[in-house]
């Protein structure tokens, strides 16, 4: 039992960081600009370090799955602050044209989209239509050689800074409900296309409600068979997976409540001299590490292949149950700052608030629940269809 | 990453578990729990776990061991829990750690070979009554080479020829037939009894690094306890789901009904990920030692908490016959509540942690 990954990956690490110091921070020193970002990430991918799992001739590295190497690509770009080469927008396209694509939509869109040039908004929530996302009612018709698009979506994140948005659409309204379905491509500026945004309880603008009015898309923006958009939404990058990108967010949170309670007083004393902080603190701190753990475990597991078994289904519910244990001790500890949205603790307030969004975006925690019931305790299905799909 | 277990652990705990299997099924645990008069351990059971080599995991192979690590002792510590053994494993395997770390050549040379063998069975001696545990705490006295006080909460006492002492001056080794006297506890798990035990002028030896090594001691308490409460914690809830899924009420398996779904799961999820804290525990005992204390204290804190809830939702998950004495549960939650309160509490564990993080 070893938490490193062992001497066999020391030589892999040591080239990542020669790489690094070589290409980051930039000549010029301008960490900001566009222009040395893109040159950073296009050498990066030339070497192997980015978007591993997809082929040269669309514009990736083409690597054989390796969770280590991933893994430690991750924490030395962080340690650099380089550049990630994360995709702008929503990239979960990108698995799905590769699955799912012609030759002419994978040529067309997927270099694009890891330089940053294409941007995607994710259409598939409706007003109507949020955890039972199969009742959509947004509708596509074929006339001539064109997709005519009438209806609305919501929750679109950053929809006003995508170019193009892939959606789910009715095109079969005579058939059951999840075999009327499609998966298009739609380019989004264009008259037929409104995207207005929602204000957050936190006063931020991250989601917006799009309207289709008579929107347009070419026939051949059809990803996958008419009427079988549900299946070819189940793509998702299962190369090179890891719960560890996602358990640092948690860790980094940690970190800052930690912070907090040595920053504010009480009684003349930092609040973390208080037993009651410090016990909650620690009791928060067990449940981080369970899940530090569980994921260096889960990841072992998978760079072995053996199965993770219970916990497979576990690390997001687990995470939004944390983020809300946490939002709330720093509650305590801010106390009468906690209604000051204008004071020094606004982040604390805000966290308060996002901290719920976890609850909700991605599968809310009641799906979450009915995902671990059926995958995990192996209970049966929910009787009402799809609803731990 | 490597942070799993290797191919001949789990072969080992698959052999181990084969006996318990068949040796330590429930409806065992259970005439072993109902024996009349003070609780036993189940001889035949230990017989069998000795001949397996389970007291010589921690025993390096120079004094006929097998030379294992805590990682090992915990792994094993989980199946124990697991099937609720009443075997005296835990003071046991104390006792050879305490041994291991502590002893001079010549005490080692002459006690770990016979522990490893099972021809001595030994135990430890911390609690001193009202809520001592702690190396710090430990008020009796043992520089004179004799003690005279109480230890309270000493697992198989009664059965032990050696005891390892917490004194104010390290660890010292009692022997049976020393100036001592033991009453069995009324204490609720009888899978693990527990005695009371009046010294008058025992003969004591120290240690020579009990000192040094008496820290280390009860980080490893805390490891296997929280390796324990591990074991248990998930077979409550694997029992719970078992349940749900053949019980049936108004036409169905309750299992379909989405509320006690959704505390099944909720079991699950305060258990499962609990796995990776108390591996992270054992194996900073290892190889940490900068992280060690604090991984154990928050371990047996996080662990034996959450046994003791989940031993409760058990209950909730079985209705009627869940509370009741031929069903399993009450032995796990007896044994949840001797892992909650042996060595320190979950609330005196978690500040404990707060000062080893420096807070």
């Amino acid at each position: 039992m070893e938490l490193g990954f062992g001497a066999e990956y020391d030589s892999f690490r040591q080239e990542v960081r020669d790489f690094i110091v070589a290409h980051w921070p930039p000549a010029d020193g301008d960490l900001k600009s566009r222009a040395n970002e893109r040159a950073f990430v296009v050498a990066a991918i030339e070497r192997g370090y980015m978007h591993r799992a997809i082929p040269r001739r669309f514009g990736g590295s083409e690597q054989e799955p390796d969770i280590a190497k991933a893994e430690i690509i991750r924490e030395e770009l962080t340690k650099a602050r380089a550049p990630a080469g994360r995709i702008p927008g929503n990239g979960l396209v990108v698995p799905t044209l590769l699955e799912w694509g012609t030759e002419e939509q994978k040529a067309r869109f997927i270099a694009p989209t890891l330089r940053g040039d294409i941007v995607w908004a994710q259409g598939f929530s409706e007003p109507n239509a949020g955890s039972d996302l199969a009742a959509l009612r947004t509708r596509a018709e074929l006339i001539g050689d064109k997709w005519i698009i009438n209806g609305q979506k919501i929750w679109t994140t950053h929809a006003h800074k995508a170019t193009h948005m892939f959606c789910l659409v009715r095109t079969e309204p005579d058939a059951p409900k999840h075999g009327g379905i499609s998966y298009l491509l739609v380019d989004i500026r264009q008259p037929g296309v409104t995207v207005r945004p929602l204000i957050q309880m936190t006063r931020q603008k991250e989601f917006n409600e799009v309207f289709f009015d008579n929107a347009e898309t070419p026939a051949d923006m059809l990803v996958g068979e008419r009427g079988k958009g549900w299946n070819v939404t189940r793509s998702t990058l299962k190369h090179e997976r890891s719960g560890i990108a996602t358990m640092t967010w948690s860790l980094s949170m940690f970190r800052d409540l930690v912070k907090l309670a040595k920053e504010v007083e009480r009684n003349g004393e930092p609040a973390i001299r208080d037993p009651r902080i410090r016990e909650e603190l620690a009791a928060i701190e067990g449940e981080l590490m369970s899940l530090t753990y569980s994921t260096y475990r889960a990841t072992s597991h998978d760079i072995h292949g053996r199965d993770i078994g219970w916990f497979q289904t576990m690390p997001k519910l687990y995470m939004t149950e944390l983020a809300g244990r946490i939002a709330k001790l720093a509650r305590d500890i801010v106390e009468d700052d906690f209604t000051d949205m204008g004071g020094a603790r606004l982040k604390w307030i805000e966290r308060f608030m996002i901290s719920l969004s976890m609850s909700i975006a991605g599968g809310t925690s009641n799906i979450q629940r009915n995902i671990i019931a059926e995958r995990s305790l192996g209970l049966p299905r929910d009787r009402v269809q799809g609803a731990g799909a | 990453m490597n942070f799993l277990l290797s191919e001949d652990q789990l072969a080992f705990l698959s052999a181990i578990e084969d006996l318990l299997r068949d040796r330590c099924d429930a409806l065992r645990v259970h005439k072993i729990f109902d024996i009349e008069g003070d609780a036993q351990f189940d001889a035949e059971l230990w017989a069998g776990l000795v001949e397996m080599g389970v007291p010589a995991i921690f025993v390096p192979e120079a004094h006929g061991g097998l030379g294992l690590a805590m990682v090992d002792l915990a792994i094993v510590s989980e199946l124990f829990g697991t099937y609720a053994a009443p075997v005296p494993w835990l003071g046991h395997a104390l006792a050879t750690v305490a041994i291991v770390l502590g002893g001079s050549e010549a005490q080692k040379a002459r006690w770990l070979p016979r522990l490893a063998s099972g021809e001595v069975l030994a135990t430890v001696a911390f609690a001193e009554g009202k809520s001592v545990w702690f190396p710090g705490e430990w008020q009796l006295a043992g520089a004179d080479g004799s003690l005279t006080g109480v230890k309270t909460l000493v697992p198989n006492a009664a059965e032990a020829d050696l005891m390892v002492v917490g004194v104010a001056e390290g660890l010292a080794l009692v022997e049976k037939g020393a100036a001592y006297r033991t009453e069995r506890a009324d204490s609720g798990d009888r899978t693990r009894p527990v005695d009371t035990v009046l010294f008058e002028g025992a003969t004591a030896e120290l240690l020579a690094d009990g000192l040094a090594a008496r820290d280390r001691l009860s980080d490893a308490a805390a490891v296997l306890l929280a390796a324990d409460a591990f074991g248990g914690a998930e077979h409550c809830v694997k029992m719970s789901v078992d349940y749900a899924r053949v019980r049936e009420q108004y036409g169905q398996p309750i299992a379909a009904f989405q509320g006690l779904r959704y505390q099944l799961v909720a079991m699950a999820l305060a258990t499962e990920p609990a796995r990776g804290l108390y591996w992270y525990a054992a194996h900073s005992w290892d190889a940490l030692p900068d992280k060690a204390a604090h991984a154990a204290a928050q371990a047996k804190a996080h662990l034996t908490d959450t046994y003791l809830q989940v031993t409760r939702d058990t209950v909730e998950a079985h209705g009627g016959i869940g509370f009741t004495w031929e069903h399993d549960t009450h032995i796990y939650m007896k044994r949840a509540m001797l892992d909650w309160v042996w060595m320190g509490s979950p609330s005196r564990h978690r500040l404990r942690a707060a000062d080893f993080a420096g807070w």
